[in-house]
């Protein structure tokens, strides 16, 4: 049966560079040394440690534990004793460090007792949470916690289920390979996801550069039985991989910015989280390796087996790097990021360790004006105009960027790599938009300190207030006693309702005055600021109301 | 600091003005064939002027000579300048025009991409408003040979009006609006018995009309090799056949036939090479098509019923104005905000 596909707009075809490194099968690598394991690799909040140096751990001990339901554990790779709990320098261009767990192997990469789940009796809630434990995030590169993406929309049902092993980018095939060599057990990893989603169709999409994969999923679909799975070649057309670029192409559904996926009856994850899934549903083993393609100038070309926190170099050494090897991009050639040094570990995001060299990415040749010839327009798949938005990115005209889609952009690379003046037109908008956020951030902070001082103001009125009352209360009291003391009884009571008519007064007086103070505080706060930064919080405050629909932030968009 | 994509397709400002001058020379070559060699001595003093101007200029503003002299960006505006001058102009019309358009309406205004103008259309609207006379004398294909054209370029002593004529397109018109005046010897003819002077083709100029078709095929070119879009050759030549088609129809005798409006003067030219400069013109899909339509009728009404022999410089320049506006109110929708 022929499959209607979808076509979305733009996308380039750079060389594909993907045969090199799927000649041999997967192979181990022998334990590191030292594994150095960041606590924080997944999208959320950071995972509080459960370890201290010196502890014994095994092989998928929970070493941090997820930090509320937007976060997910993380786990010793092997057996071995904890030398240390120290911040260490995360696989990240800035070079920033981050809370890690150095994990020093015995050797013998023993498993501890597994904390196992009866899939058929849990209840969707309990795979969830039991997923979360198991520190299974999205491997396409976006690292999304994956039991938050396990729940069907408004609906409790899904229409269709996306697999993702469209792999667009360069140079990578750990999920051409987990394919190959694992389609059966990956499948059955979809199952169980197509179950917690209530998902009616599963459509794996897989780019016709791939017919082995292809053929492979096929197989394995074919003997698994299931009905209304269907496994699809798509064009080969970067980024197909991207996660709304590919539901689009099968679906035909557009999930706008700012949108959850299943708010339109779809949700996605790659190939390599449903083998995960598997893993851990199966098997109890919670993520603690993951298929990395080591590419670009080395030897051999090769996929391996990874554990987390193992340093890259090791890996890399394996394959053999080139002695005018000058960097790591971790990621492919259109939106990997260049490692800070060659010992940074290999994480959960890891799907690529793309050895560069000055020969194999030139720097590019110097930056031109700009023509307006359009291409980056042609080749963007969000339909957004780039050239436009780097002429307000420029002129720092943030608010225009944002009229222009500013937050739509998906930073694939293909403006600047089709740009005929080589202009960097991705970091633009990186620029800009890490400019916006801090404004956003700077308003923020602006908008605590005027809630505070009110407060503060209100506090004190209330506090002075207070203090009138019982001076007031007091007065009338001695008054009274004096009254008493004086008067009749019967005056006494004539004077006792006067007596609270003043203190009435008192505290009306008291609250206007504190109305005033309040009204005059207000404004008084952002003197602070200058006037077109308050301009700009103006602006940015109606963007946001004119722009964000009212939902939660979605997930961000996976690339495989 | 060289941050993603790490690879780029090899693309380049300088390759991209390459293939344009390369779809220009089919159209060079049939201007030779009928014409005579005399453009080429007119593109070699235009490309030659456009090159000293933008160095003196990247000179004085500071910006790497190398760089955008080699960018071939002054080349294809001196060689659009050359080609729409008529091609017997004195040389110091020619050089003037090339610096006036480098010089002041690319480079004061920032240099390659920068200019809200088109360069070579600025220059020619300049030229012909400071010599109406020079800039309206065209040669008559096979009329000249190479030794008086070159007289003619570099000579001091003039006779033009005793060796050249009109365009067709002005002739055309000039004929009809005799033929319309009762006390004209062509009173009562109609235009497709005007057209068969010996300066009419079978479609526009005599050689001109196989120019305008070389033209043509470069354009088509640029296209293929996807360095220009379809929309904006398309929409202007579609509105000028229907705008001219639309007067044909209705009055014959009196106005020149669509077909004969595509084929003459500058309009294959204008619709594949001027109006495409990506500097000046629209870049929306739909502002490409609005721009072009909007050349294409301010063309024909300054042909039909304006003081000049072409429209297509003034048309550019005028839609050049509203490009911003065009560009602005055309913006088509992002991934996930179409209209279901």
């Amino acid at each position: 049966m022929l499959r209607k596909l979808f076509k979305f707009h733009g996308g380039v075809k750079p060389q594909t560079n993907k045969e090199q490194s799927t000649t041999a099968p997967i192979a181990p690598v022998p334990l590191p040394d030292r594994l150095v394991i960041p606590l924080h690799q997944s999208v959320g909040g950071p995972p509080r440690p459960q370890v201290q140096p010196g502890d014994r751990v095994f092989k998928g001990q929970r070493i941090g534990a997820a930090d509320g339901n937007l976060s997910s554990a993380v786990h010793a790779s092997t057996s071995g004793i904890v030398r240390d709990v120290v911040p260490a320098v995360m696989p990240h261009t800035s070079g920033l460090t981050t809370l890690s767990v150095v994990i020093e192997p015995d050797g013998e990469d023993r498993w501890g007792e597994l904390d196992r789940i009866n899939v058929r009796a849990a209840t969707p809630d309990e795979l969830r949470d039991y997923l979360r434990d198991a520190g299974v995030v999205g491997l396409g590169g976006a690292v999304f916690p994956s039991h938050l993406k396990l729940k069907p929309g408004k609906e409790g049902s899904l229409d269709t289920l996306v697999i993702n092993g469209a792999e667009c980018e360069p140079f990578i095939t750990c999920d051409d390979m987990l394919m190959r060599e694992r389609a059966t057990d990956m499948l059955k990893g979809i199952s169980a996801m197509r179950h917690m989603l209530q998902a009616r169709d599963v459509l794996i999409g897989i780019e016709d550069n791939k017919p082995e994969a292809l053929a492979a999923v096929q197989a394995a679909i074919t003997a698994s039985g299931e009905k209304g799975i269907e496994a699809i070649a798509i064009p080969t057309r970067y980024p197909a991989g991207g996660a709304k670029q590919l539901i689009r192409v099968l679906t035909g559904i557009e999930v706008p910015h700012g949108r959850r996926s299943t708010d339109f009856g779809v949700q996605c994850f790659n190939v390599g989280t449903a083998y995960s899934i598997h893993e851990a549903l199966e098997h109890g083993r919670p993520l603690v390796s993951r298929l990395v393609t080591v590419a670009g100038n080395v030897n051999a070309p090769r996929n391996y087996e990874v554990l987390i926190g193992t340093p890259m170099d090791h890996v890399v050494r394996l394959a053999g790097a080139h002695p005018d090897t000058d960097r790591y991009i971790m990621g492919g050639p259109m939106m990997g990021v260049r490692m800070p040094a060659f010992d940074v570990p290999v994480v959960k995001a890891t799907n690529c360790i793309l050895v560069g060299s000055p020969a194999l990415f030139p720097p590019p040749p110097p930056e031109m004006p700009c023509i307006r010839c359009g291409e980056c327009a042609k080749a963007c798949p969000a339909d957004l105009a780039p050239f436009e938005m780097y002429w307000f990115s420029r002129a720092r005209n943030f608010g225009k960027t944002q009229e222009y889609h500013l937050f739509d952009c998906i930073e694939c690379g293909c403006c600047s790599f089709v740009c005929p003046s080589h202009i960097p037109l991705v970091d633009y908008f990186r620029f800009s938009k890490s400019e916006i956020w801090a404004r956003e951030r700077e308003k923020e902070a602006a908008d605590t300190a005027r809630e505070r001082f009110e407060f503060k103001n209100l506090r004190q009125e209330r506090e002075k207030q207070e203090k009138a009352e019982k001076l007031a209360a007091k007065a009338a009291a001695t008054r009274e006693k004096v009254a008493g003391e004086t008067a009749t009884p019967a005056a006494a009571t004539a004077a006792k309702p006067s007596g609270d008519d003043a203190k009435r007064a008192l505290i009306e007086a008291a609250m206007e005055k504190a109305r005033q103070q309040k009204a005059q505080a207000a404004p008084k706060n952002v003197d602070v600021t200058s006037p077109d930064v308050q301009a700009e919080m103006a602006a940015i405050d109606a963007r946001r109301r004119a722009a964000e629909p009212p939902t939660e932030p979605p997930p961000p968009a996976g690339q495989a | 600091m060289i941050n993603s994509p790490y690879i780029r397709k090899p693309a380049s400002v300088q390759s991209v003005m390459l293939q344009v001058l390369l779809a220009l020379v089919p159209g060079i070559a049939a201007y030779v064939w009928f014409f005579g060699a005399g453009i080429l001595v007119q593109l070699a003093i235009a490309s030659a002027a456009a090159l000293a101007g933008e160095a003196a200029m990247l000179a004085i503003r500071g910006k790497p000579k190398a760089l955008f002299l080699t960018d071939l960006s002054a080349i294809v505006t001196a060689w659009l300048i050359a080609l729409t001058f008529p091609p017997i102009v004195p040389w110091w019309l020619t050089v003037t025009g090339t610096l006036l358009a480098v010089v002041i309406v690319k480079q004061l205004y920032g240099g390659l991409g920068q200019n809200p103008f088109n360069p070579a259309m600025a220059a020619f609207c300049l030229m012909i408003v400071a010599y109406p006379a020079l800039m309206s004398q065209w040669p008559a294909a096979g009329q000249l040979d190479f030794k008086t054209q070159l007289d003619l370029i570099f000579g001091g002593a003039r006779q033009v009006d005793a060796i050249t004529g009109a365009t067709p397109l002005d002739a055309l018109r000039t004929a009809l609006r005799s033929a319309a005046s009762a006390d004209s010897e062509l009173h009562g003819l109609r235009a497709s018995q005007l057209m068969d002077g010996p300066a009419f083709g079978a479609l526009g100029g005599k050689g001109g009309e196989w120019v305008a078709l070389a033209y043509l095929l470069g354009g088509l070119w640029l296209i293929q090799r996807r360095i220009i879009t379809w929309h904006i050759p398309a929409a202007f030549c579609g509105a000028l056949f229907l705008t001219a088609g639309l007067l044909w129809s209705v009055r014959p005798d009196s106005f020149g036939s669509p077909l004969f409006h595509l084929a003459s003067g500058g309009a294959m030219l204008g619709a594949f090479f001027i109006l495409t400069d990506p500097v000046s013109g629209a870049t929306t899909a739909r502002g490409k098509l609005l721009f072009a339509a909007g050349a294409a009728v301010l063309t024909y009404v300054i042909r039909a019923f304006g003081a000049y022999p072409d429209g297509i410089a003034f048309a550019t320049l005028l839609m050049n104005i509203l490009v911003p506006i065009i560009d602005m109110k055309t913006q088509a929708p992002v991934f996930g905000h179409k209209k279901d």
